[in-house]
């Protein structure tokens, strides 16, 4: 049943809140600032409450099922996250108030810095970026202050691999940027060949996802950094991945220069519309001085009795400052939380349980679906999503048929490089039993595609509403609701 | 699926047909078929622009992906088919005839012999 408007609900003159009379006296607004109109819906508390409520359970989120949305690593968020980051020491302070009176809170962001550069091998880090792609715009910003600043300014274009996500060329292109695209080889990696004749001294940069979108780990990675390097380019890392690396490879031994990385992916923070994200961004010793203004930073070392006092560094060749006070604060205290109890140990165990989780999903399906890269995979992996003997059956019509089976879909048509690509990340915090069934309904769907083809055209059944039109909804832009 | 014989393919999904020198190019029904339902199509070049082979030629947005379409051979644009702008659903639906994109004066009509033949393009897309 369709949920009505909030204010398809409204009746005239209903109130959910009576205001005492004033005790101050009555300012006329001003004519310029009065509107004539403000169609504001009028209910009571209760129908407010329940319009919501109602709205909320038609939702389907982490907290109520299987989420294999890949490469948007939709892990279990602890609800110890939200316990910690409301604790009133931080949830109460002000970004204004004076330094020495929210030590805790720079001393979390300080050791947060300090673990990040530690887990992903790098030298410095900044923590203000709002989310991912602002994490890349960030980087990018920076690749282009360093090459600038060496009066290396004929370094125009940066190479993006054809598995790349879509921020990574907007991201270069806003910044003003050439995009090169760079194919993949047979095997899914950079293909070596074509990035030869493309490291010149135009170079800037590449950026790369590894483990990249078709969840393989790039078994050219140190010859395509090498490359890119001996031609005088920086090398990007997109952290999206970074989940099936933890603990086992650092990003910075393998020679990137910068990478960010999504707290709201790897480091458990809310996702996917209940963010905010976080897309902290970490830098090699030589771009250190690069960084946002301002970081975290130990101002006075502290002595036997005494811990340090911290504060704010200002980096020398700043690109400035990137996002307004010291990003999302309560999403830093989540993901502090989150790494300070699993520990080191417990870091390498999510990523070596992504990986055995993806590679044990892709045994069940591998016979059924057509895996067009055949390797071992890491935290997820592309199949696609069509057969030769049902015609007419695309990875949209499977996408929506598991959401009959309680499932999110998983991401589909991306990446570009695979057809009717099902891009499947089930994260290391699923039971077995979750797994098995989620196969399991693959499976059933493969069936039904041969003999009932229909219930998958006009798939989705079971939720509040069914298969939309996607080319209208785009081509017709109605994004709030008529006058009533 | 249609691939006519008497027109050439590039790599990139996009046909060629050459009449007195002049190259009417568009998407091919692989590619259509392959976006699914188009949404929108969007030009990046004008009638009269010196245009090179390699380049954008437009931006394609279907309901699952947005891609871009790559400029088959070089010379000077002299048409534009504004009706794709207007309704990029042709594109679905006569890829080949109404939903042609645009025609370019070849700088040199041999360029047509680095293209495909539509055996050679099937053989590429379908194995």
């Amino acid at each position: 049943m369709t949920e009505p408007t909030i204010f398809e609900l409204s009746s005239p003159g209903r109130q959910g809140v009576r205001f005492p009379a004033s005790d101050v006296p009555e300012v006329e607004l001003p004519a310029a600032f009065r509107r004539k109109e403000l169609p504001l819906p009028e209910l009571a508390e209760i129908d407010v409450v329940r319009h919501f409520t109602r709205i909320s359970q038609k939702n389907y989120a982490i907290d109520l099922g299987f989420y294999p949305l890949g490469s948007c690593t939709m892990k279990y968020n602890p609800k110890i996250n939200e316990v910690t980051s409301r604790l009133p020491g931080f949830a109460l302070t002000h970004p204004l108030q004076p330094e020495d009176t929210v030590q805790g809170n720079l001393y979390l962001m300080y050791t947060l810095q300090e673990w990040l550069k530690e887990i992903v091998g790098f030298a410095g880090v900044t923590l203000q970026p709002a989310a991912g792609a602002h994490g890349e715009l960030t980087g990018v910003l920076i690749i282009q202050k360093y090459h600038a600043d060496r009066g290396d300014t004929q370094r125009t274009r940066i190479l993006i691999p054809d598995s790349a996500h879509g921020t990574n060329p907007a991201t270069s292109a806003m910044s003003g940027f050439e995009v090169v695209h760079l194919p993949s080889d047979a095997r899914g990696n950079v293909d070596l060949e074509a990035l030869k004749g493309l490291c010149d001294e135009n170079l800037a940069g590449l950026m790369l996802t590894n483990p990249n979108t078709l969840g393989l780990f790039d078994e050219n990675v140190t010859q395509v950094i090498e490359l890119v390097h001996a031609a005088g380019g920086l090398v990007y890392g997109d952290g999206a991945n970074l989940n099936a690396l933890l603990g086992i490879v650092r990003p910075g031994d393998l020679g990137f220069d910068i990478m960010h990385l999504n707290l709201h992916k790897t480091f458990s923070t809310p996702h996917g519309g209940g963010g905010p994200g976080s897309g902290p961004v970490a830098v090699c010793q030589r771009l250190v001085e690069y960084l946002p203004d301002p970081v975290v930073a130990i101002v006075e070392p502290g002595g036997e009795e005494l811990p340090p006092l911290y504060g704010y560094a200002h980096p020398t060749k700043s690109i400035g400052r990137v996002k307004s006070f010291n990003g999302h604060f309560g999403i830093l205290v989540r993901a502090y939380t989150y790494i300070a109890m699993h520990g080191r140990d417990g870091l390498s165990n999510i990523a070596k349980k992504s990986v055995l989780n993806a590679n044990y999903l892709l045994a069940k399906v591998k016979d059924t679906y057509h895996l067009p890269y055949d390797r071992r995979c890491m935290h997820e992996f592309v199949v696609e999503g069509q057969w030769a003997d049902a015609p007419g059956i695309r990875a949209l019509d499977i996408a929506k048929r598991l959401i009959d089976y309680n499932f999110h879909p998983p991401t589909n048509y991306f990446p570009l490089i695979v057809h009717e690509a099902l891009m499947i990340e089930p994260t290391e915090t699923e039971s077995i039993e979750t797994l098995d069934a989620f196969a399991d309904a693959m499976l059933k769907i493969a069936v039904e595609a041969r003999e009932n083809p229909e219930l998958l055209h006009e798939a989705p059944h079971n939720s509040p509403v069914g298969r939309c039109d996607e080319v209208r909804a785009a081509k017709q832009l109605i994004l709030r609701a008529p006058k009533a | 699926m249609n691939f006519p014989k008497e027109l050439k393919f590039a790599q990139t999904d996009e046909w060629v047909r050459l009449e007195n020198g002049i190259a009417t190019v568009g998407i091919s029904d692989y590619a259509q078929d392959a976006l699914g339902d188009v949404v929108y199509f969007e030009f990046s070049v004008e009638v009269g622009d010196k245009v090179k082979a390699g380049g954008q030629l437009g931006q394609v947005d279907s309901a699952k992906a947005s891609s871009e379409v790559m400029l088959p051979v070089s010379g000077v644009v002299t048409e534009i088919n504004e009706a794709v702008s207007d309704d990029a659903e042709i594109l679905n639906k006569d890829p080949y005839g109404e939903g042609w994109l645009l025609r370019i004066k070849m700088d040199d009509p041999a360029e047509l012999e680095e293209l495909l033949s539509a055996e050679a393009y099937q053989a590429y897309r379908l194995g």
